[in-house]
């Protein structure tokens, strides 16, 4: 455990290093939390009951996605992860006594984590100053709060384990290009970074809500603001879990099975 | 004690002729060609020796090397190192094993090389005394106090160099497989890295083995040498039987230049 935890660690504070970046990606942040909370604003105001949420857990919702962007963006990928299988650097991390599987995990968890550490409290403090309805609004209370951290961690494990896959398939398909593409839009939209879930119509919602994308940033985000009633906050948490495991062992058994069959190339 | 018997491993590479019509043709239809990369390789070394294993470039012997640390599963034949089969007991494997490969890079790019270090310290387990004491031989040895807290990046092809033999000894193995170590060095660098090495297998008996195409290396550095060519093993020696097997080959003009002499002795097995 040691080991993986000195990986997260090496990568946690390395991540803290790209201090130009950070500001870089705040104010865009703040760029695309201020142009999305405008739109939704015109929306309400030409028929505020036409929608799911009360226009304060919408502006809720997209500071806090804002915030924590790093944390459950799709396309937060380690190229140097790609680099490695793609260019055969791998042979020095086959040639360590640890998992493969579980050290590229340690690696995201920290290099997502590091990221969102660095941007998320100027945005925070901001958005909490905002006026009312437009900026953050307190959780729902100290439950919900508590909640919302758990599905927090829950989600960036569901996140990152859906990108663990896209790392071992390039094992197989040489190129990472295709399925990046693919794997990100997919996440986008169906895991609520596009529109929070919660807008698409009820049909379509039954069946997303099922996936594991729905399982992402879907669930803290939502709880926050209390816009989930307890049973609806039971059954989102239960899926989490499932998927964190089914995701989690079938990236883990890919990745097995490419460890023994991959042919290194060149040198 | 490593011990191989009977080894064989053989790629599938895709092949076409140039021009669209072609490219069209292995869109639907594909050709693949079956390189045999090793055929029927075997050989035993000992505690303690240092061998050099040579060939032209697509000879084998990178498959060798990545067969030997556990990172290739060969098609057919039997490798024992100290009782373990490597590539089904990869993680317990390498924990005894120290690779370098000279055309790439184990230290993380982005940061100075002591964290580098530090990780191969919790990666390996070692404990901070046995590290400490390690750490220190190895940076007065290849002289790296001044390398140490410098991003990885930023160093010389032959500093780095020096900082990657450095990481693979760190936890202290018996065994150490280089794979092109000296390749796009500086005269200084290389008897530095040579230096070092001999000192290595000489002061903690590490078994060494090591691939070069220069020749330099294997005269400073191996007892034994290993030829390989087209996936098979040619032949099995001193540097001696080397020599004596270039000059027959070269009608007795060899001039006695060791790159002469092999390049005769490519020639004479047609590899």
């Amino acid at each position: 455990m040691k080991k993986y935890l000195s990986f997260f660690r090496l990568r946690f504070s390395m991540g803290l290093q790209y201090r130009t970046a950070a500001l870089a990606g705040m104010v865009t942040q703040f760029f695309w939390g201020f142009m999305e909370i405008m739109m939704f604003s015109a929306f309400y105001r030409a028929d505020a009951d036409a929608f799911p949420m009360s226009f304060s857990a919408t502006a809720s919702y997209i500071w806090l996605q804002q915030a924590f962007l790093a944390l459950f963006a799709a396309w937060v990928m380690e190229d140097e992860i790609f680099d490695a299988i793609i260019s055969g650097n791998i042979v020095y991390e086959l040639c360590r006594p640890v998992r493969i599987y579980r050290m590229w995990y340690a690696r995201s968890i920290a290099n997502r984590l590091s990221r969102a550490l660095l941007r998320c409290a100027p945005i925070l403090i901001v958005a909490a100053l905002l006026p009312e309805p437009y900026g953050i609004a307190a959780p729902a209370d100290v439950r919900h709060f508590l909640l919302f951290l758990v599905t927090l961690f829950l989600g960036l494990a569901v996140t990152v384990s859906f990108c663990m896959l896209v790392y071992v398939l390039t094992f197989f398909t040489v190129s990472p290009q295709g399925l990046r593409m693919l794997f990100v839009s997919a996440v986008e939209f169906l895991a609520g970074g596009v529109i929070p879930l919660p807008f698409l119509p009820p049909a379509v919602l039954r069946v997303v809500e099922l996936l594991p994308f729905a399982s992402m940033q879907n669930v803290p985000l939502r709880i926050y603001s209390g816009s989930m009633s307890d049973a609806q906050m039971l059954r989102a948490i239960v899926l989490q879990v499932f998927w964190l495991a089914a995701v989690t062992e079938l990236g883990s058994l890919l990745c097995a099975r490419a460890e023994r069959k991959i042919t290194l190339q060149g040198g | 004690m490593i011990t191989v018997e009977h080894l064989c491993k053989s790629y599938r590479i895709a092949k076409r002729n140039a021009g669209f019509s072609e490219a069209l043709r292995a869109f639907f239809h594909r050709e693949y060609e079956v390189i045999e990369a090793l055929s029927d390789v075997s050989f035993t070394i000992a505690d303690g020796e240092m061998v050099g294993y040579i060939g032209p470039n697509g000879a084998g012997k990178s498959s060798t090397i990545k067969i030997l640390s556990g990172i290739l599963t060969p098609d057919d034949g039997t490798v024992l190192i100290d009782g373990r089969v490597p590539w089904l007991d990869r993680i317990r494997h390498v924990k005894e094993i120290g690779v370098v490969f000279g055309q790439r890079s184990q230290l993380w790019w982005d940061v100075p090389v002591i964290d580098s270090f530090e990780l191969l310290k919790d990666i390996y387990s070692i404990p901070q005394e046995t590290y400490r004491q390690k750490s220190e031989e190895l940076t007065e040895l290849l002289d790296l106090s001044e390398l140490l807290r410098t991003p990885a990046r930023q160093l010389s092809l032959g500093q780095r160099m020096r900082c990657e033999i450095a990481a693979s000894l760190l936890h202290d193995p018996n065994i150490l497989f280089l794979d092109e170590p000296t390749i796009g060095l500086d005269a200084v660098s290389k008897l530095a890295v040579r230096d070092f090495i001999l000192k290595q297998n000489r002061e903690h008996g590490t078994t060494v083995i090591l691939t070069t195409h220069d020749m330099q290396d294997i005269e400073a550095l191996t007892s034994r040498i290993i030829l390989i060519g087209k996936g098979r093993i040619l032949m099995d020696g001193t540097l001696e039987d080397i020599r004596r097997a270039a000059g027959s080959a070269a009608c007795g003009a060899a001039d006695g230049r060791i790159d002469e002499l092999i390049a005769q002795l490519y020639r004479s097995y047609e590899i």
